[in-house]
């Protein structure tokens, strides 16, 4: 059952792209998506609330770090949290206690991500399927533990009080409408980025591997040095998203490293769809739409994210997106 | 002699905790036994076993509060309650997944878990309720000679290894365990051979989460009866699955005991890390024997 | 006038459906002379019990009690569900703020979110009162001066339980410690004050949070021969601590057991036959007198027949205070400075049926006595909720960390 399986269909058809949006690799769909993601990102902030905003952008560079992981290499990690949550972590002491600007903070919170996926990738990517998820949860809760006993994460308290800074030591990121151009320029550039990598030959190499690996190793592929690449690739894009959401919320905290979290980036990428361009970002916005719209109705939110779940899973498999382009009869 | 004299006291300091890592070995070895029954037979991986094991507790608890039910007819009770509801699950959301990649079976069963922790949560709110031991377990704790151990945990030991070797014996000496195992390698053979085969399944998938719901009416009366009282030992089970071989019935029940017994040490020399370190064993021996401990590669 | 929560709920479930609601500038909306009061905390987590909706249900009662309405002033109440996440509690008490116009935030269980909103409310200079979080850092090196917090905190309770304790013989001391900053700092804390009082502390052991089982921990406690194990952990941790302990029959050969952080709800959740004779420290319970009896008595419909808290009693206690310091000043004052408001507060003194007189320090800390209690025997409890008898009374001026300690820098200047 090919439409069952975790990733995406191949690409059958590729229509061109508009012009100029063509080197990004995306088609004709993807572009139209991309312009109306483009129009959403400077407008909303007019209509939405800032700050939301920020969270669902952070969220959503999240899920398409992770996306890049399960849906273009096959590889489900159950551990996402220590980048997402150690990366919010380190920026958090970098802009509080060393005092670095917002850019370099987040970089530095990226480059947790990297130096963590290097380590915990190299391990991990020896194994597959169940397997590989169950050692990223593993490493995750040994991480979750470091994070409780080492001093400068301030235990269940976290980090807290976090200045935004001044970005490049100019301009004051404090108020909500300049953090939120930054935020959005960073979510851009990281989407961007996974998707330039994807249209890649080492993206192209990536499918190959998830599609057969004994033939793409045949080939002359070092199958593992790719993959590891691209988990080192995803540990950081999270690390980014999670150290800037350290800096929009001014804390970092135990909540992101816990093993709940990685559980939540999965299913926010199910829901929006696996191995789709832009599934990771509706379905990011969709949750965390609802943990705080639903936060007004007490206990239900657990019980309609468990619904969500379930009903994603037995009737939406190709998530929000999936479906769409389905309907569509396009790819997005 | 002061280094005899130390080594004495680390006994004596060590034994109780060996015993008491049993105990927990029990709850571990039963739990990871229902998810390996399920796993090897359906494919699936059964995220909800925890709040099934909370929903046998619980309904332990009704049956107390709102039937006068005492413990001994709970025990059975309960598990076939909570084992029908299962068959309900079964019928109509799981079955569907069984031509998927594990992964879905992963989220449906994660979503349920979500659903029943939340909708007992709205009901009886997240401090937990009472439930006490049955009178002929209950009184003064039995003195070991070098411990005091309550009569319940000896039963509780006494019961999850019996349960345990029963659960064995069906599946590896019975001809319905013969037939299990012959519908897992080939359904249609057996279903060839005239034998029910999805009904088969959706019986192995009760029997599993009456394991859970067993292990939960045993744990009411020393945990606290709570909804979460299932998520947080889940992922520690899973664990214990994962390294004791996947869908491995042998396995899953001496790693459960294995593990209860490093982690009941682990509790006297490092306790900090007590729920840490069968995490670490499992990235070692995951790295080291992907298959685990007991499980065909 | 107070707004029913139902309408409430649908104006948020609307605004989440028409987000072009967010057009009309908030200032608009908000009228001069209504306040608007969030409810911020756990209703679906483990802290549900010791905030959730019946905080809610007793600030309704505050402002029905506060009389506020008859002077013109309309209170709107808002609740909502942190999830115990700090960045949903954060991003709720931001657009609270900044789109609702809500002028205090009331409640915040769990220390991290209620780090978190405390510099927010600072930020948007608003009010806030914490009742269900124990962190003495909201009156220590994060205090704030739009903060009261009301309830409880961390030193209080290890001065009350473990000063206390020794003077009703429990001289020796083993720690069963949850390994995080709450369990250590209740921990050292406690130390300092039973090695204060002449009593010894002999050993401590340190478990993950929400640990199943705790008979190792009771045994090692148990092999230190201490006269007292301290209970420095809370939630479903200390239920399970307890309950192991009846099981293994520790209470029965003599040794006290101190929780160092424990609510009614809690015994209640245990039974008296299992909690008997646990010791604690509360800074309200219903029974005291007959003013927390009256007070239990008027909520005890919107409560479902359970009877409130001290988390709750916080709750409506800061609300009332606010309302009258409200009365005082005027909405409109009220409204455009959260420092004001506060100050306010801090100069009138506090008079409720929960906590009785008091009065609110310069560092945010609102001052009453602590109680330590015994919980009672099956046989000894009268009726529903009849669980404690009082042990000590700890006084206001002892009760409380003194400013010098705190590092507060609202003290200082």
């Amino acid at each position: 059952m090919a439409a069952d399986t975790l990733t995406a269909p191949p690409e059958t058809s590729r229509a061109r792209g508009l012009p100029g949006l063509e080197m990004l690799g995306f088609n004709r769909a993807q572009s139209i998506a991309f312009l109306l993601l483009l129009a959403f990102l400077v407008v909303g902030p007019f209509f939405l609330y800032p700050v939301f905003l920020m969270k669902l952008l952070c969220f959503a560079l999240f899920a398409c770090a992770f996306n890049l992981l399960i849906g273009y290499v096959g590889l489900l990690s159950f551990g996402h949290a220590m980048f997402f949550g150690m990366g919010g972590y380190l920026a958090a002491h970098a802009a509080k206690v060393w005092g670095f600007s917002p850019e370099l903070a987040i970089l530095t919170g990226g480059a947790m991500g990297a130096v963590l996926g290097l380590l915990s990738g190299w391990l991990a990517i020896r194994r597959q399927g169940i397997y590989f998820a169950m050692i990223t949860l593993a490493l995750a809760q040994m991480i979750y533990f470091l994070c409780l006993q080492m001093r400068f994460t301030g235990g269940e308290d976290g980090i807290q009080s976090v200045p935004r800074g001044r970005l490049f030591g100019l301009f004051d990121m404090s108020p909500d409408m300049s953090m939120y151009w930054l935020v959005a320029a960073i979510f851009l550039i990281g989407f961007l980025l996974i998707n330039r990598v994807i249209h890649s030959p080492f993206g192209q190499v990536l499918t190959a591997i998830r599609e057969n690996e004994p033939r793409a190793v045949s080939l002359g592929y070092k199958a593992e040095n790719y993959k590891l690449l691209a988990f080192v690739l995803s540990a950081t894009l999270a690390g980014v998203a999670g150290g800037t959401k350290a800096l929009v919320f001014g804390i970092a905290t135990l909540t992101d490293v816990y093993w709940a979290m990685s559980g939540e980036v999965v299913l926010m990428t199910l829901l929006g769809g696996l191995g789709t361009v832009f599934g990771p970002a509706v379905g990011a916005a969709v949750i965390v739409t609802m943990q705080n719209y639903l936060a007004e109705f007490g206990a239900w939110v657990t019980i309609i994210q468990g619904a969500i779940f379930v009903i994603c899973v037995i009737a939406f498999r190709a998530g929000i997106v999936g479906e769409i382009a389905r309907w569509l009869k396009v790819r997005l | 002699m002061p280094v005899l004299e130390d080594l004495l006291f680390q006994l004596e300091l060590g034994l109780p905790q060996v015993v008491l890592g049993l105990v927990n070995g029990a709850f571990y070895a039963l739990l990871s036994l229902g998810l390996a029954v399920i796993f090897g037979m359906l494919n699936v991986i059964n995220f909800a076993h925890g709040a099934q094991f909370m929903m046998g507790a619980f309904v332990a608890w009704m049956l107390m509060a709102w039937g006068g039910i005492g413990y001994w007819p709970a025990l059975v009770l309960s598990p076939l309650i909570v084992g029908a509801f299962g068959v309900v699950l079964e019928k109509t959301l799981i079955s569907r997944l069984y031509k998927l990649d594990h992964l879905y079976g992963l989220l449906l069963t994660f979503g349920l878990a979500l659903i029943i922790e939340g909708l007992f949560r709205n009901q009886f709110g997240s401090s937990g309720l009472p439930y006490a031991p049955p009178e002929a377990l209950a009184g003064a704790p039995v003195d070991l000679g070098f411990m005091f151990l309550p009569k319940y945990r000896l039963w509780v030991v006494a019961a999850a290894v019996v349960m345990s070797l029963a659960t064995w014996l069906v599946i590896e000496k019975t001809r319905l365990g013969a037939y299990l195992r012959a519908a897992t390698e080939n359904a249609a053979l057996v279903q060839a051979f005239g034998v029910n085969v999805p009904r088969m399944v959706t019986l192995t998938y009760a029997a599993g989460v009456a394991l859970a719901a067993f292990a939960g009416v045993l744990a009411a009366p020393i945990y606290s009866v709570n909804p979460q009282m299932g998520s947080s030992l889940i992922i520690t089970v899973f664990a214990v699955v994962v390294i004791g071989g996947m869908g491995s019935i042998l396995g899953s029940v001496l790693t459960g005991f294995g593990l209860g017994l490093v982690e009941g040490l682990t509790k006297v020399f490092y306790p900090e890390a007590s729920s840490t370190v069968i995490f670490v064993i499992m990235a070692i021996v995951l790295l080291a024997r992907p298959a685990g401990l007991f499980g065909r590669a | 006038m107070i707004q029913d929560r139902r309408t409430v709920l649908k104006t948020a479930a609307a605004a989440s459906l028409v987000p072009a609601v967010g057009l009309v500038p908030a200032r608009a909306r908000a009228q001069s002379n209504t306040i608007k009061i969030g409810v911020l905390n756990d209703q679906s987590g483990v802290y549900r019990e010791i905030s959730g909706p019946n905080s809610v249900a007793c600030v309704r009662q505050a402002v029905q009690d506060s009389g506020i309405a008859a002077k013109g002033v309309t209170v709107e109440v808002l609740a909502a569900d942190h999830q115990n996440k700090p960045d949903v509690g954060a991003t709720i008490a931001r657009q609270w703020i900044d789109r609702d116009g809500v002028d205090v935030i009331v409640d915040v269980p769990n220390s991290a979110v209620a780090l978190a909103v405390s510099s927010i409310v600072k930020e948007k200079n608003k009010a806030y009162f914490n009742s269900g979080g124990g962190t003495a850092e909201l009156t220590g090196g994060q205090c704030s001066p739009n903060t009261v917090h009301w309830t409880y905190d961390t030193y209080m309770l290890a001065k009350s339980t473990g000063g206390a304790m020794v003077k009703t013989g429990g001289d020796s001391w083993f720690f069963i410690t949850a390994d995080y900053a709450f369990g250590h700092d209740l921990e050292r804390n406690t130390t300092k004050f039973v090695q204060e009082a002449g009593g010894k502390v002999l050993g401590n052991v340190r478990h993950p949070l929400q640990s199943t089982d705790f008979s190792s921990y009771l045994l090692q406690a148990q092999q230190s021969r201490a006269k007292v194990i301290g209970l420095a952990n809370a939630g479903t941790d200390t239920i399970n601590s307890v309950k192991q302990a009846a099981e293994f029959g520790i209470t029965r050969r003599g040794t006290k057991i101190a929780v160092l952080l424990m609510f009614i709800s809690d015994v209640h959740a245990l039974g008296l036959n299992t909690a008997q004779g646990l010791v604690c420290t509360e800074s309200y319970y219903w029974d005291l007198n007959d003013r927390t009896r009256a007070f239990a008595e008027r909520v005890k419909g919107a409560l479902n027949g359970a009877r409130p808290g001290m988390g709750h009693a916080g709750c409506y206690a800061s609300v009332l205070h606010y309302l009258k310091a409200v009365g005082d000043m005027g909405a409109a004052a009220a409204k455009a400075s959260g420092v004001e408001a506060v100050n306010r507060m801090k100069a009138m003194p506090t008079d409720d049926d929960c906590f009785g007189q008091g009065t609110i320090r310069a560092d945010g800390r609102k001052l009453h006595p602590a109680y330590l209690f015994e919980v009672k025997a099956p046989g000894e409890s009268k009726g529903a909720w009849d669980y404690y008898k009082l042990l000590q009374t700890t006084s206001v001026d002892n009760a409380w960390r003194p400013t010098s300690e705190g590092g507060c820098s609202l003290v200082r200047t």
